[in-house]
């Protein structure tokens, strides 16, 4: 194992893109996840990369379009309001069937909102990112070790899936420093070798391959549709992740993602330490959410709760999976107001956590 | 502790400058001085001396931070007349953002800075930081944020940590790195900086420093 360094969120996200092979990175600032191209700005030269600050979002996401075409791993990344402006570009891309990564540290909204840290963006990401049926693929790390690990798992996800992979974080975990290394990876298809698809150039060698998203015939667009949902079938049923901590005698199941189940781990804790059996579930998929983990998580527990940095999105997700079978109640805070975990831990006690 | 009437914190993103200024500030309050922080980092959104408000007035310490400092704002206004506090304080610690982008802000004040004589620019750094945890790297970024600034660093601090993670042996495992990087910039070692149970064998200059870090979670 490599030795262990200090690192910010942000710039561990960045420095995990290089080394898992992505070779072209096209980003616009916004806080609260600039440090991001300001890292990859020094550092993409230096590995033979490029690093391009383009003139909008609008332009990035274009920019990875078009390398994505060609087969190159590529990324971007912003915060809430700059992803609304990519939306039309990753619905493009999905509509092609291109990998690539792109990284959300998501700040309060909705409109400029502000700076401080949210997960407001959830239904967005996983729902409603952009038109036409599609999904992306999203994984929401809660440490700065695992905003390393998950970029090249989103690489090689977004690679093998030909779809795009998103990071969602928030302002708190891009910010934050913490301890970590890099375990060497081995980066699986970081070059068009093995992309059969790619528009690299066919050198007189092979058909010309087309990357396109315009469909003139509708059964041609609805295959193509549905040949797509088959992958993300497949994604369902093979590709969900999630942590469950003490969910086997809970009475409560507590559910929260990102920096939010790092808060809500440490009310946890505490009610533990009181005696309250209360259990905590972690998605670390959003899409696909891990349906059938939660559903396991939950088969004893009388009532679960969900704690979101925002007015309460990932909670249908909760009550879809469970079937509406419990109740499921609700704690967040939003605007840039981070939960505290004594807050949750009172709204524990108040619906009933019992010794 | 002999400290100036005017100590410049600068360093890279995360290498502790923060917490270094804080405890400088403590100790400047411990030996009575009348003491005041100018948070002048306008490129960190978060983690900043601003949030340390309250211990700095339950210790007598004036705190000048930026209009917009932790507000939802994005907006680098500098409007503090460091001048006026310079009249008015014995001891004054300018806590600066990270990396040369940083420093940019300290570049404003550069002619009112440079009629203080008795002052110090410190460099922090932090072996355990991602980019600098070569003494040639450490030394491009003191050179990068004194070209931003338009001021020379005069001492190096030793502020080497790995977060919660931090021992003895990360301290101690840093004590050469610290040595070449100020033979290398031909400045002094100012101090060692860590928490006290780390330091026992540090026998060049060290500082005992409390960490004052915003823990969310357990």
């Amino acid at each position: 194992m490599a030795e262990k360094s200090l690192m910010k969120g942000n710039e561990a996200l960045a420095e995990a893109a290089i080394r898992a092979g992505c070779k072209c990175f096209f980003g616009y600032p916004i806080t609260p996840q600039t440090e991001i191209s300001a890292y990859l700005s020094k550092r993409m030269p230096k590995v033979g990369g490029t690093f391009l600050q383009a003139e909008s979002e609008v332009a990035a996401i274009n920019m990875v379009y078009g390398c994505a075409g060609s087969g190159i791993r590529c990324m971007t990344s912003s915060s809430s309001p700059g992803i609304s402006l990519k939306a039309e570009g990753i619905s493009y891309i999905a509509g092609a069937d291109l990998p690539c990564v792109i990284i959300d540290v998501v700040r309060g909204g909705p409109g400029l909102g502000g700076i401080q840290p949210s997960q407001a963006d959830y239904w967005q990401i996983t729902k409603g990112l952009a038109h036409g049926d599609f999904h992306v693929l999203v994984y929401a790390p809660a440490s700065v070790q695992e905003m390393a690990d998950m970029v090249a798992k989103a690489f090689d996800m977004a690679d093998e899936y030909r779809m795009p992979a998103m990071i969602l974080a928030d302002g708190l975990l891009g910010q934050m420093m913490e301890p970590v290394e890099f375990p060497d990876v081995e980066i699986k298809m970081s070059d068009a070798s093995n992309k059969p698809w790619a528009a690299n150039g066919h050198k007189g060698e092979r058909k010309h391959n087309i990357i396109n998203s315009l469909y003139l015939q509708p059964q041609e667009l609805e295959d193509k549709v549905v040949e797509r949902f088959k992958r993300y079938e497949d994604l369902k049923a093979n590709h969900t992740m999630a942590v469950a901590d003490y969910c086997d005698d809970a009475d409560i199941v507590v559910v929260a993602y990102g920096s939010t189940a790092r808060l809500a781990k440490s009310a946890v804790d505490a009610a533990r330490k009181e005696g309250l059996k209360v259990g905590m579930f972690r998605p670390v998929t959003l899409w696909p959410f891990p349906e059938k983990e939660l559903r396991e998580a939950t088969k004893n527990a009388k009532k679960v709760l969900t704690v979101e940095m925002s007015m309460g999105q990932m909670i249908d997700d909760v009550k879809l999976a469970i079937n509406c079978s419990k109740p499921v109640e609700f704690y967040g805070r939003t605007g840039g107001i981070i939960p505290a975990p004594a807050d949750i831990l009172n709204k524990i006690k108040e619906m009933g956590g019992n010794k | 502790m002999n400290l100036k009437k005017l100590t410049i914190v600068t360093g890279h993103y995360g290498s502790g400058k923060t917490n270094i200024s804080v405890n400088l500030a403590l100790e400047a309050a411990r030996q009575g001085r009348k003491c005041t922080v100018i948070d002048l980092d306008i490129v960190n959104p978060y983690f900043r001396t601003a949030d340390f408000e309250e211990l700095f007035s339950q210790n007598g310490i004036t705190l000048k931070t930026p209009q917009y400092a932790n507000s939802n704002l994005d907006i680098p206004a500098l409007g503090i007349s460091v001048k006026g506090i310079l009249d008015e304080s014995d001891c004054v610690i300018i806590d600066v953002g990270g990396d040369d982008e940083g420093a940019k802000a300290l570049g404003r004040y550069k002619a009112v800075i440079s009629e203080c004589e008795d002052r110090e620019m410190l460099y922090v750094i932090n072996k355990c930081r991602y980019l600098t945890k070569e003494p040639d790297e450490a030394l491009e970024l003191m050179r990068e944020i004194e070209t931003a600034s338009g001021l020379s660093c005069t001492g190096i601090v030793n502020n080497t940590n790995l977060g919660n993670e931090t021992d003895e042996n990360i301290v101690l495992g840093s004590l050469d790195y610290a040595k070449q990087v100020a033979e290398a910039a031909g400045l002094p070692l100012r101090m060692t900086a860590g928490r006290k149970e780390f330091l026992e064998n540090v026998t060049e200059n060290p500082f005992p420093v409390e960490i004052f870090v915003k823990t969310l979670w357990n």
